[in-house]
């Protein structure tokens, strides 16, 4: 157990080193000058060029790609924004905050109407419920977040005035940022949730619990539901990972202060310093969520050690052609 | 024994020959005739056929040029005379709408088949030669699979500048990995069958090989990709032109157009709505379609 942790995190340097080198050959062929940016149009030619010198500027890509990587391996130093001069890393851990109590709340909104809206349509299963449960749930996911934030606001800050349209002054802002990402979430979840009953219904040990008599509701609830949960905990899970870095567009639009609408910002601004130290640090919280979820799974239930630490090893090699 | 020849042995018999007709039963036909019973896969394909009706016959629907700017009738509600409104700069929201359909398809239709093309042909390389080829390319896709996708887009975008190819380079670019990972394994698919490995027995080389043999049995998995990407460009495309990266100002892409009428949402949200709408209506034929599909192809998988 202990050897597969160390192989995950392993595997995380690979995976950063190259994300930070695609976002440094996007920051080198991007046109314009970033000290001159820092410094403003009134500066003069010998100023820009000191700036250039401090920055490192001058130097070659990989000297600078290098130096980037040791600083922070050494210092923990992501580099300094080029629009507040303030360290990256201190300016993302605040918002890093902000998107983590969205995220917990857009899964957990999802999940427990995607759980209820799977439990319905599996006991419905093939009936005309089943097929409404389900087109919804898809509605959902197939119209944009953006969209879904639209019609939101509509109804609940500019018709009945409940919520505020953008910013988070108070717990209310939250509200609708959480509700968007969690209604394009639903349809997964009500996915797994029918399939997972489905087939738990068909157990054997449900057939037992009818044979001496368990009530309907019951067997539902207390036999069936607790076994079809594993792998929809599973799938929260991972899913708790992935919506850290996908609540951009949702950010942007609602102008909540986390750490997608800090990359947008950055990238409109082509401040590169904080685009990189974002995308850095959204892998790595990733990686290390999706492991700490796969690890307590494996705790929970034994029995899955064997299939995820064995998706995670190397794959058995493609037949010999 | 003779036949015997009584008239009910003969309605039998003709209602035998009748169900003997020669059926034309190819994989393609199969697929299609598990789609038509799917009634919300055929509603989805009706959608889509109309969009496409839509986007050829812009002009012809569209009552108004859709960059004229008409002073005279700044934003106005829907009326007989601007079924839609007009925007902040007097041009008529139904015809830049009707239009909208026509880039957004053809910009999907693009964004699709480029990231089919780039990302598609890295997998099935990856899926058909194995080993160490398999490794790099999927270590490499692992490395882009880290960076969330619509920020690798906005990124490119963001280095390449504002404008329609720039947009398809990046939506390429940042689907790559997902194009890459469904190909490979619709080709990993087909690759144990034992019919490939008869051809290879019989020496068929390796480019026919994926062209004549892989690729159409594993066409229809990718049919799948192809019809379910459409909806997710166009998902991204929106987002993007909607909060400022990808398109350029006059083009009337949905999300430009909603992106127009954010600063009037409580005045007149009328100008968000029929765009908002649009998108809504488009994705979700799409993704109908795409379900109809998958179900009609690949059976198993429900």
């Amino acid at each position: 157990m202990l050897k597969y942790i160390i192989k995950r995190i392993l595997l995380l340097i690979p995976i950063l080193l190259g994300v930070s080198a695609i976002i440094f050959i996007l920051k080198t062929v991007t046109p314009g000058d970033p000290a001159r940016q820092i410094l403003g149009n009134s500066a003069t030619e010998e100023q820009v060029q000191e700036k250039r010198e401090e920055l490192g500027l001058n130097d070659p890509v990989i000297v600078q790609y290098v130096r980037y990587i040791k600083n922070i391996v050494t210092k923990g130093d992501f580099g300094d924004s080029y629009r507040t001069g303030e360290p990256v890393l201190s300016e993302i851990l605040p918002r890093l905050r902000t998107s983590g109590i969205i995220t917990i709340g857009a899964v957990a909104i999802g999940a427990i109407i995607g759980i209820i809206l799977g439990i319905i349509s599996a006991l419905k299963k093939y009936t005309w419920v089943d097929s409404l449960v389900l087109v919804i749930s898809m509605f959902f996911q197939s119209v944009p977040e953006f969209v879904v934030a639209l019609v939101l606001i509509m109804i609940f800050a500019v018709n009945l005035h409940l919520l505020p349209a953008t910013g988070i002054t108070s717990a209310k802002g939250f509200i609708l940022p959480m509700l968007c990402i969690g209604l394009s979430s639903v349809a997964s979840y009500t996915r797994i949730t029918r399939s997972s009953m489905l087939e738990v219904l068909g157990e054997d040990y449900i057939r037992t619990a009818r044979a001496k008599g368990q009530t309907e509701n019951n067997i539902t609830y207390h036999h069936a539901l607790r076994n079809a949960m594993i792998p929809v905990a599973q799938s929260i899970g991972t899913s708790l990972g992935n919506s850290i870095g996908g609540g951009m567009v949702i950010e942007t639009v609602f102008g909540v202060p986390g750490v997608g609408k800090y990359i947008v910002d950055s990238i409109t601004q082509r401040n590169y310093p904080s685009v990189l130290g974002g995308a850095l640090i959204i892998a790595i919280v990733l990686t290390l969520i999706n492991l700490i979820v796969d690890i307590s799974f494996v705790l929970i239930d034994p029995r899955l050690k064997t299939t995820i630490i064995a998706s995670g090893a190397k794959k058995p090699k493609a037949k010999a052609a | 024994m003779a036949k015997m020849h009584t008239p009910a042995m003969e309605k039998i018999e003709k209602k035998n020959r009748k169900r003997k007709k020669p059926v034309n039963s190819t994989p393609a036909y199969e697929a299609w005739k598990r789609f038509r019973r799917n009634k919300t896969a055929i509603i989805g394909l009706v959608v889509v056929g109309i969009l496409i009706l839509i986007a050829i016959f812009a002009p012809l629907i569209a009552p108004y040029d859709y960059t004229m700017q008409d002073y005279t009738a700044m934003m106005q509600a829907p009326s007989k005379a601007h079924l839609f409104g007009t925007d902040a700069y007097g041009r008529d929201i139904f015809s830049r709408v009707i239009y909208g359909t026509r880039y957004s398809l053809i910009i999907a239709l693009f964004c699709t088949i480029a990231a089919l093309f780039s990302g598609g042909l890295l997998g099935i390389i990856a899926g058909y030669f194995g080993g160490r080829v398999d490794t790099i390319i999927m270590r490499i896709m692992d490395i882009f699979q880290a960076i969330p996708m619509i920020m690798m887009a906005m990124c490119i975008v963001s280095v390449l500048g504002n404008g329609i190819p720039q947009l398809v380079a990046a939506v390429m670019f940042a689907s790559m990995p997902t194009m890459a990972r469904n190909n490979r394994a619709a080709i990993l698919r087909v690759r144990g069958s034992d019919y490939i490995e008869s051809s290879e027995a019989i020496g068929v080389g390796q480019v026919e090989m994926i062209l004549k043999h892989m690729i159409p049995n594993a066409a229809g998995v990718m049919i799948i990709f192809f019809v379910g990407f459409l909806a997710v460009s166009i998902m991204m495309m929106s987002s993007m032109s909607y909060i400022g990266v990808g398109l350029a100002a006059p083009t009337p892409e949905w999300g430009l157009i909603l992106n127009d009428g954010k600063a009037y949402i409580t005045s007149a949200p009328y100008m968000m709505f029929f765009p908002a709408l649009m998108i809504m209506i488009t994705c979700f034929a799409f993704n109908l379609m795409g379900d109809g599909l998958r179900d009609a192809f690949d059976p198993k998988s429900k």
